[in-house]
This record gives C-alpha cells, sequence and structure tokens, in this order.
C-alpha cells in the first residue's frame, strides 16, 4: 500500500511504504496525513527541494559546529564520529500530550514512592506486592544505602522513560530509567538546531518551550541541596568522562544548567561533606547530579573496583550533607520485570489506578506465570531482568524449534532472571533521507523518551518535548542509538489556550546578572589547560625544527652535507628528536611520524590532542576544530611515509594549524586561571625551546656561518623582523639580540621571561609563592648580557667563544629555570590530583 | 551425621586479638577505611569488651550498624603517613548450641525453597523475608548451572532440608583441598570449581552458591577460631586468621551454621564477627587509599580462652 496519491505531498512520500500492520505517525490508515502534521508538510513542499537541501546543510553545519559525536563503543572508525539528526522533528498533538504527559508525571510518583518504600521499611515486600528477588536480586539495590533518607524524601530528581506507540495508537511503556537518565541535553540541542531550520512552521505551528524543564531541574538541585542558611549552593555535574557514551551531553547539560562539570576525582569527602578541588582551595559541594551509575559512586562502600566514583561519598549523603541526584540507588527500578506489578503497586501507594499501559511482560519468577511464558515464547522477546546482566534480547520469532528449546532449559535453571515480553510493532515516523532527493521521506521506526522533573508540591513536570529515536534500517524491531540509530526533535503542539510559543529564545539579562570571573575551576582542569599550553607549543617547536632540518636535507638532495645542515642535524640529536647513528632520512622520517619515538612530533600531538580531549569542554568551538584538524593531519603523518616533499608539506599544514591554536590562546581565551596556566605553560615550552637551542648552538658552533643563523632564526619565527631590520644575510650578534635579548619580539627569550614574572605574580600575590621573581632575575640579567663581547676584538677567538660560553650558560640558567618552576607549580597546584585506590585486607 | 557427641562445656570466655598492619612503600596522604572488626551481638555470643586501636590516630571517626547489623566502624585519616596500625581486642562469651533436633526432623528441601519463594498475593512472615535478603545473586556469589549441578546428588526429591546440606557440606570438604596459594580475593567460584582447591572464603562461597542456586537462602559469617584447640581435639583449619563458615535458614530451626572448611557444625569454638551476603559485606578493612604506592599487609589473629 502507498500513501493516497491525492496529496499535494505524493512526490515526496514515493518511496513510503504503508504497511498496515504499524501506526505511522504521519498518516493515517487510508494513508490521508494526519492534520497536526499537514502545515508542517505543506510549507516543505511549497520550499521545494532547493530549501531543503539548504536546512540540510544547516543542520549537518550546527551538528559539526555543536561537536555533537556520540561514542560508539569498539566502534572500528574511532570514538568519535557525528550523531545523526534526522531534518524532520516529531510532531505530537496538544490533547494526545496531555494525557501522555500526565501518565508520566504519575508513573514518576510511583517509582519516587516505591524508591522511598525498597529504602525504608519496605511494605511493599512484606505485603507481597512485590517480589524481593527481583529487589534482592539486583545490582543496583544497594544495601548500604537502606535507611537513608534523601533530603526532602525524594529518591527521583530526574526521570525518563521510554514509550513506543502501538498499532492501536495508544503509547506503551518500554522502559523506565530511573538513576541517571540520559538524553534530555540532546533534546535541547535537537531543538535548538532543528527550531532553526524550520524557523516559520516551528512559530506557526505554536510549538511548546522546553527551556522552563531545564530551569525547573536547576530550581529543584537548588531547593533541596543542604545548604547552610545563608549559603548559596554550589551544584555540579558528575560525569565518568570522556570515554562515556554520552560524554557530549554531560558537556553540554552542564552548560545549559550552570554547574561545573566534574569528574570523580575533582571531589573529595572530608568529614562527611563533599568538596570540589580547586586552584583555590577545596569548596563545598551542596548538589551532584550525577551521571555516574549507582554503584560507581562510591568504592570505599559500593563497588570497589570503581575508579569513577568518589570515596565517602555514601557517608556523606547518609549524613544529609549532599544531595545526589538521583538517589544512590535508585537503579533498582530500571527492570522490566516490574511491570506487571506496577498497576497494584500504584493503587496502593497513591491510591489510583495506574495510567500509562506498559507492555505486557511476564517475570519468570513466579512458576504459573514462567510456565504461561515458556508455552508463548515463539511469539515474545526474551530479556534479562536485570539489566547488569548484559545480554541481547531474543526475538522468539527468530528462533527455530531447536533454539527456543535450549532457552527454555536456560529460563527454567534460574527462571527469578528472565523475562519475556510482548513484541511492540513500533509506529512509524517519516525521515529525511537526503541521498534520495525525489522522493525524501521513508518510514522508521521510532520510540519516544520523555522526561520529567521533581517540583516542589511533591509532582513532577514533564518536558513539553522529548527525545525521539528512530531506528537506521527499515522494519526495525528495536530502536537504538547505538546500533546505529538517529534522533528526532519532537514538537508538542501547544493546546488552544495557551498562547504560542516563540523559537527558543533567553531572558534578557540586567547589569546585575554579570559575571566577571568563573571560580569554580577543578584543578584536574587547570592542569590539563597548562599541558596544552606546553604541547601545543612543543608541537610548534618541534614542527619548525623538522621542516629546518627536512627543507635543508631535500635542498642538498640528500647526500651533500652543509655545515648549517649539521648543525641542525646535530640540534635535532641533542633534543633527542632524532636518534645518534640512524640513517638520516629514515631518522627525519620517524621523528615526524613514528608515535612510539619518545620525542616525535606524532608523540606531541597525541600529548595534545589528549591534554585537550581532558578539558574539551572548556574550549571554544574553533579552537576544538582546530584540534581535529591537527588530529586529522596526524592521522595522515603515519600514511605519508615514504615521500619527503609530501612530508615537508604536511609540516607546513601542520604548522598552520599549531599557529591557529597559538592565536585562540593568546585572543580568543578569557582571561581566567585556566586561561593563565595554559599561557604560563606555553611561555615556559617556548622559553626552554629557544634557550636550549640557542645555547647549544653558542657552545658548540660558536662561530656560526649565516646558513645557520638563517634557521636558528627560522626557529624562533624571527626571519622576517629580522631580514626587515638589517637586509642583510644574518650576523650573530643581531641574530642573538632578536631572538634572545629583544624586549620586543614576542619569540625571544627575555619576552617569555618578562610575561611569565608578570602572569606568575597574580599567583604569587595569591598562593604566597615566589615563582615571579625568579624570572624576573632572568630577565634582568638578559637585559644586562653584553652582546658587544662576541665582537671581534685585540683579544682573538678564544675570548670571544668564552663569551658565547657566557651568554650560553646564562640561557642555560633561563631554561633550568622554567623547569623548576614548572615542577613547583604541579605540586603546588596540581599535586592533590592523584588517582586514589582500593585495598581490602583478608 | 556421624558427630559423636564429645564432652560438653556450657560456655565458653575467649579473648580475640586481630592486628592489621599495613606498610605502604610511599606516602600515603589521605585514607578511608570502613572496618568490621567489632563482634556482633548474637543468640549464643556476647561480647565483654571491645577495644581498637589505631595508628595513626584517624582525624575522623565514626562507630556504627552496617546495613545487615554488623557493628562498623569507619574512619578517615587525613594526615601523610607511611604505616597504618589496627588492633581490635575483643571479650566474648559464647554458651553452647542446643542439641540441634534430628536434622532428620527439617522440612523437606523443595518446601524450604517454596516457602521462600514469591507467590502473588501471599505476604511472607517476617523470618522469611528477612532470609530472602540473602537468597538472590550477590557480587562475589553468582548462581549458575554448574553449582546446581555439583549440589544435584546431595538433593535427591524430599530430602530434609538439614541433611541435604550436612552432605553438601561433607561433599565440600572431602573433594576440595585447603590451599592459600590456589586462590585470591576475587577468583570466580567457577575457577575454585574447576579447580577443586581454595580456602575458607571459597569454601563458604561455593556452598551458598550451590543452596542459593536452589532457592535456599544462605548468609556469608566471618568470625575466627580458637587458635589452640582444647586437649584431646584436632586444631581446626584456618585459626590464625579470619574464617568464614554458612548459615542457611531453616523455616523450623532458624538460621543454622556449617563449617564447610572443617566439616562441623559451628559450636563453642568458633566466634562470630560479622554476617552478610558474601565477603564483599563483611570483610575486616576495607579502605581507599590517596598514594601509599606498594604494601605489605600483615595479619595477626589469636584467640585464646579467658580463665
Amino acid at each position: 500500500m502507498t500513501p493516497s496519491p491525492d496529496l499535494r505531498t505524493a512526490a515526496l512520500l514515493g518511496q513510503y511504504e504503508l504497511d498496515p500492520a504499524r501506526h505511522h505517525e504521519l498518516l493515517d490508515a487510508r494513508g490521508e496525513l494526519r492534520a497536526h502534521w499537514r502545515h508542517f508538510m505543506t510549507g516543505i513542499e511549497r520550499g521545494g527541494a532547493a530549501q531543503m537541501r539548504h536546512r540540510l546543510d544547516l543542520v549537518a553545519r550546527q551538528i559539526r559546529e555543536n561537536g555533537v559525536t556520540y561514542n560508539v563503543y569498539a566502534d572500528a572508525k574511532g570514538t568519535d564520529r557525528p550523531w545523526e539528526l534526522d531534518l524532520l522533528p516529531q510532531i505530537l498533538e496538544a490533547d494526545e500530550w496531555q494525557t501522555l504527559a500526565a501518565g508520566v508525571a504519575q508513573r514518576a510518583r510511583v517509582l519516587d514512592a516505591v524508591l522511598a518504600d525498597l529504602y525504608g521499611a519496605q511494605r511493599l515486600l512484606a505485603d507481597g506486592l512485590l517480589p524481593p528477588e527481583l529487589i534482592f536480586g539486583h545490582d543496583n539495590f544497594l544495601w548500604p544505602c537502606q535507611g537513608i533518607v534523601p533530603p526532602g524524601g525524594r529518591h527521583l530528581h530526574l526521570y525518563a522513560v521510554d514509550l513506543a506507540r502501538a498499532p492501536d495508537g495508544r503509547w506503551w511503556v518500554v522502559a523506565d530509567r530511573t538513576q541517571a537518565p540520559s538524553g534530555a541535553g540532546y533534546a535541547a540541542e535537537n531543538r535548538q538546531i532543528i527550531s532553526r531550520a524550520f524557523p516559520e512552521p516551528f512559530r506557526d505551528l505554536r510549538v511548546q518551550d522546553i527551556g522552563g524543564f531545564f530551569r525547573a531541574l536547576q530550581t529543584t538541585l537548588q531547593r533541596l541541596a543542604p545548604a547552610a542558611p545563608g549559603e548559596s549552593p554550589l551544584g555540579v555535574l558528575l560525569t565518568p568522562g570522556r570515554f562515556n557514551e554520552t560524554y557530549f551531553e554531560h558537556v553540554y547539560l552542564a552548560r545549559l544548567l550552570g554547574m561545573p562539570l566534574v569528574e570523580g576525582q575533582d571531589l573529595i569527602v572530608r568529614a562527611d561533606t563533599v568538596f570540589m578541588k580547586t586552584l583555590d582551595g577545596l569548596r563545598r559541594v551542596h548538589a551532584i547530579l550525577r551521571r555516574v551509575d549507582d554503584d560507581y559512586c562510591d568504592p570505599l562502600e559500593l563497588r570497589g573496583d570503581s575508579a569513577l566514583g568518589v570515596p565517602g561519598l555514601l557517608a556523606a549523603v547518609r549524613a544529609g550533607r549532599v544531595l545526589v541526584a538521583n538517589a544512590l540507588g535508585s537503579g533498582v527500578l530500571e527492570s522490566p520485570g516490574l511491570f506487571g506489578f506496577l498497576p497494584a503497586v500504584c493503587q496502593r501507594l497513591l491510591g489510583e489506578p495506574l495510567k500509562l499501559p506498559a507492555v505486557a511482560t511476564w517475570w519468570c519468577g513466579e512458576p504459573p506465570v514462567c510456565a504461561e511464558a515458556l508455552n508463548e515464547l515463539h511469539r515474545l522477546v526474551v530479556k534479562p531482568a536485570f539489566p547488569s546482566r548484559r545480554s541481547e534480547p531474543l526475538f522468539g520469532p527468530e528462533l527455530g524449534r531447536a533454539r527456543l528449546g535450549e532457552l527454555r532449559a536456560r529460563i527454567a535453571q534460574a527462571p527469578g532472571q528472565w523475562v519475556a515480553q510482548e513484541l511492540v510493532q513500533l509506529s512509524q515516523a517519516p525521515v529525511w533521507q537526503r541521498q534520495h532527493a525525489r522522493t525524501p521521506i521513508v518510514p522508521r521506526a521510532v520510540s519516544l523518551r520523555a522526561y520529567a522533573v521533581a517540583t516542589a508540591d511533591g509532582g513532577y513536570q514533564v518536558m513539553p518535548g522529548a527525545l525521539s529515536r528512530i531506528a537506521a534500517k527499515a522494519g526495525a524491531r528495536v530502536v537504538s542509538m547505538q546500533r546505529g540509530g538517529g534522533s528526532k526533535d519532537t514538537w508538542v503542539l501547544a493546546p488552544a489556550r495557551i498562547a504560542g510559543a516563540e523559537p527558543p529564545q533567553q531572558r534578557p539579562l540586567g547589569a546585575r546578572d554579570i559575571v566577571r570571573y568563573d571560580d569554580f575551576l577543578p584543578s584536574r582542569l587547570i592542569e590539563n589547560l597548562f599541558w596544552v599550553g606546553r604541547y601545543a607549543e612543543r608541537s610548534e617547536d618541534t614542527t619548525r625544527l623538522l621542516r629546518v632540518v627536512l627543507s635543508r636535507y631535500v635542498e642538498t638532495g640528500g647526500g651533500v652535507s652543509t655545515p648549517a645542515l649539521a648543525a641542525a642535524l646535530d640540534t635535532c640529536r641533542h633534543l633527542e628528536l632524532i636518534a645518534a647513528g640512524r640513517p638520516v632520512r629514515e631518522a627525519l622520517l620517524a621523528a615526524v611520524t613514528d608515535d612510539a619515538a619518545p620525542n616525535s612530533l606524532a608523540q606531541v600531538l597525541g600529548g595534545l590532542l589528549w591534554s585537550a580531549s581532558q578539558v574539551r569542554g572548556r574550549l571554544s568551538q574553533e579552537n576544538w576544530r582546530g584540534l581535529m584538524e591537527i588530529q586529522r593531519e596526524a592521522q595522515a603523518l603515519a600514511r605519508e611515509r615514504a615521500d619527503l616533499g609530501e612530508t615537508l608539506d604536511l609540516l607546513n599544514r601542520v604548522l598552520l594549524a599549531t599557529s591557529a591554536l597559538a592565536g585562540f590562546a593568546f585572543d580568543d581565551m578569557t582571561r581566567d586561571d585556566g586561561w593563565r596556566f595554559l599561557v604560563i605553560g606555553r611561555r615556559i615550552e617556548r622559553l626552554q625551546f629557544v634557550a636550549d637551542v640557542t645555547a647549544w648552538l653558542l657552545r658548540h658552533r660558536p662561530r656560526s656561518d649565516a646558513a645557520t643563523l638563517e634557521w636558528l632564526l627560522e626557529l624562533a619565527d624571527s626571519i622576517i623582523t629580522y631580514r626587515m631590520r638589517y637586509v642583510s644575510a644574518p650576523q650573530a650578534i643581531p641574530a642573538l639580540d632578536l631572538i634572545v635579548c629583544d624586549p620586543a619580539n614576542p619569540h625571544s627569550v627575555v619576552f617569555q621571561a618578562r610575561e611569565l614574572a608578570r602572569e606568575l605574580e597574580t599567583l604569587d600575590a595569591r598562593f604566597d609563592s615566589a615563582c615571579a621573581a625568579r624570572f624576573a632575575a632572568i630577565a634582568d640579567r638578559l637585559d644586562g648580557c653584553d652582546l658587544a663581547a662576541l665582537e671581534d676584538s685585540l683579544f682573538g677567538e678564544a675570548l670571544r667563544d668564552e663569551a658565547a660560553r657566557a651568554i650560553a650558560a646564562l640561557l642555560e640558567d633561563a631554561a633550568a629555570t622554567a623547569r623548576e618552576v614548572s615542577d613547583e607549580l604541579a605540586l603546588r597546584h596540581f599535586a592533590h590530583v592523584d588517582v586514589s585506590r582500593p585495598i581490602v585486607s583478608a | 551425621m556421624n558427630a559423636r557427641p564429645l564432652p560438653r562445656r556450657a560456655a565458653a570466655r575467649y579473648r580475640v586479638v586481630h592486628e592489621t598492619e599495613y606498610r605502604y612503600s610511599s606516602t600515603v596522604s589521605v585514607s578511608r577505611q570502613a572496618m568490621h572488626l567489632a563482634p556482633r551481638a548474637c543468640a549464643r555470643q556476647r561480647t565483654l569488651d571491645h577495644r581498637l586501636t589505631i595508628d595513626p590516630l584517624p582525624t575522623y571517626r565514626q562507630e556504627g550498624v552496617d546495613c545487615f547489623g554488623n557493628p562498623l566502624t569507619r574512619i578517615e585519616i587525613d594526615h601523610p603517613h607511611r604505616a597504618l596500625l589496627v588492633v581490635a581486642e575483643s571479650d566474648v562469651t559464647i554458651t553452647a548450641r542446643g542439641d540441634l533436633r534430628d536434622p532428620a526432623d527439617s522440612p523437606a528441601w523443595e518446601s524450604v525453597a517454596e516457602h521462600h519463594a514469591y507467590r502473588a498475593g501471599r505476604a511472607p512472615d517476617a523470618a522469611a523475608l528477612q532470609a530472602c535478603r540473602f537468597r538472590a545473586d550477590s557480587p562475589f556469589v553468582r548462581a549458575g548451572t554448574e553449582l546446581i549441578d555439583f549440589a544435584h546428588p546431595y538433593f535427591a526429591p524430599g530430602t530434609p532440608l538439614l541433611v541435604a546440606v550436612h552432605r553438601l557440606m561433607h561433599a565440600i570438604h572431602r573433594q576440595f583441598r585447603f590451599d592459600t596459594e590456589a586462590t585470591q580475593i576475587a577468583t570466580p567460584l567457577l575457577e575454585v570449581l574447576a579447580q577443586r582447591r581454595g580456602v575458607c572464603q571459597d569454601f563458604a562461597h561455593l556452598m551458598i552458591g550451590c543452596l542459593r542456586a536452589l532457592g535456599l537462602p544462605a548468609r556469608y559469617v566471618s568470625g575466627y577460631l580458637l587458635t589452640a584447640p582444647p586437649p584431646g581435639q584436632p586444631r581446626l583449619v584456618g585459626a590464625d586468621a579470619s574464617h568464614a563458615w554458612v548459615s542457611v535458614h531453616c523455616p523450623r530451626n532458624g538460621w543454622v551454621d556449617f563449617d564447610p572448611t572443617n566439616d562441623v557444625l559451628p559450636d563453642l569454638g568458633h566466634v562470630t564477627i560479622a554476617w552478610g551476603r558474601d565477603f564483599g559485606d563483611v570483610s575486616p578493612l576495607r579502605g581507599v587509599i590517596l598514594g601509599g604506592g606498594a604494601h605489605e599487609l600483615d595479619v595477626r589473629v589469636t584467640v585464646l580462652p579467658l580463665g
């Protein structure tokens, strides 16, 4: 069956197969557009293909810019890949939504009450309304949390439910998300992108605003956080880190909610109080919105092998000193086994019938129920009752007689660990396929993840919107992002009496709202920014040096060596960039591409990307993109092993990208402590490099020729200035002046020393340290450096060499100072950044 | 079952000294420990005196009870240290186990399993609900087919519960070798089963796993054995260290202890410290430290009769 031909949008739907066994979001049973889609579809039709292409580009660009990625584990393509967002929104009518939202809010209330009972009196178990096995057998029933009453008695602050629409048009519950529901951030991001792609229909259709939902979440956390009177509560978002599949969302959500994003190691518990480690010391944390799973939150009392949690967190929770949202142990309700019991539980706890129907589910722990399920297995789907037993759902209709028999035997061995569920024929949403320009709309299975947040009146506020997820392939039985599915923005239309919402906008900020500093930087972040600075500069320096050597090597045809090339190669050996004794060509290529070689460019770039990825949340989009660019170049390095010319070309491109980074660092970042440490890292690295190389040359090639001095100037990025000033081949005294003593040259040693002294002075004043003075002393000595001693004199070359050695010693002192101060900073500001580990005695 | 009645005393008094010493190769800046070192009071056992000495002195210390009713001390040490010494001294009295009824007089094991299973509309009695805490899988004890297969010969249909559990205890004792080298704290049950060797902890976990796989509630008991046996009795395996055994729930007899390592029913010679689902719930010292490098651990336990 294909959609009815008299549609104006018929062309767009030419490929749309109308499977009569399923509900279609867009079309009714006769193939006509449903009323609430008509306006939107007409708009698309009228705009034509060109406009849709334009919208697709807009969406793709926006996603790229936001850096939206969805990490799929074990994905051969790498850990990051663009995350699919369909161009067409899911559209839901006002009336239908009201019913659905009331059901979601009620379900959240019931589940919250169930948690309070399970971690309290356990009446539901004593009265036989819930099977103990289903609770005590769940890895997320946390015994150490038994008896804890969270602030305000609330366990469930943020709740999500996965819903699927059956062929009868009703929404059915497929799964509850109670411990750390993901996806609300993606819903917000989808809204931001898709509403901009369709500004007119968005306004005309009066789509409801979802911003209020996130404000409600902020308010709830603030209200329930146990702050002392007069103290303004600090809330943080706790992430397992960047390897988590939804890390992007954590970054996005933290910004949206205005909370620092922290990892377990950024927090510490002292005397049952949680603190965040910052540059300025410890700051009390009152609320933790967590994205770390229940049992990973405290290695002391929960899973001892967790490196993600905060040792002692549970004690702080028990003492009522911190709010954890959702309450620890709330994951116990993530079990399809509970579905069958909830109607009676709802009646008992709320005194009203459960509104939302759930997919028919048989928990096999009860013999008569199990017998029934085993009989019907061929048409059901079998899942573990406890989600921590990671096993894929098994679809009865796909199993042969023999495999069904095996499955029956497996269930009979441990029946309480299994559920059987009715298969849902998921409803179909229209999806826009870019590659079929003429007939782009096809049906794909869709599910809805709706969200509710606890409110002050003891109830729940439901987000008027959702994360709609779509299957990757036609006819899919399940919808899973990890299997390459995608998502949609979800438009809930406003009821007639509510005024039309405008596309998302912010409340106007007044002068009172002005914030000029961000004092919640975790030390770990600062440390990584410091290393971003050092590695970025080191990448640039290494690239310049390799370019100098490679270009000279190519120019001389690889055979004849000039003194300048020999000196450059020796410098590389001194810096342990190339191994002594290895053939030059081979050693040079390895210095560029071999990421196992200690100081190779590939390795330095790896270090840069690693540190940068640790602070991804702090970097601007441009900065991040610049780094991605470098990563691509680094990956290309390995492939282009053979050709020197190409390698040289590559070095030029890497240099371009690294110089862009320097631009970001010096111009685009806010001057906070993070920036200060990044710049200090850069200056320390630059000072060391220029001082080291120059000192080495002064000691070992005191009478360098013009060609050698030329590449020295090139290394310090000062060749153009030199040419403008002297209009001649480089000579020793003016060259040294420019790269060592000239206070106006941003690459000179003295310039680094002065800048370091200036930045460190701010820190010294705050932390009672004395780092600035050491660089000021170096700068003073450089100012006093007498280059006249290098002039041809009556006393001959021996004395001149001695003068060169004296300058070399001064530069060596400068480099040594930089190393010492770097260590001192690390000790003072980062040393408490350490990984704790569990120990169990027998 | 051939437990020939020995001349029995009505009660015994002991002094238990449990010393734990950590020496770290580098400085520990923060240490946080949760300690199960004080004997819990139970039907046959009373604590007369308990002293806990900790060096260095904790910055923060809190006495409490864990979720299974065991005494638990939590400490925090916020200053740098290179060693940690914890000495727990406890004086306890134990009264003799009243003679068990004839094990054959316990209900058939299937009916016990059924008694603890969920049936729609049936409210479990309080004791059964309590017992259900120890009937599901726990982190160190995952029931599985292999465990059912192992237990199967001893659980013929209709066998009285305590008779069957006795047989299972004999079987473990007979078929497994005590070997302190064979396993570590986290050795999975199936590996223990395959190797047929382990320590008291492993045997307790194995027996608990078998019982739970059959639907029977079983808990892990940690404690100590008398260091030197009374004259004329053999020295038991597992003295001089923490010991572990098993308790099974019988609707008629309540919780009944079994020690598969020694093939005995614990009586005057077993001092109970704590119980839980498995070792993880009751480990004597569980901690998280910052720094420390490599560490050496010494544990010394002595249990001496008091006058």
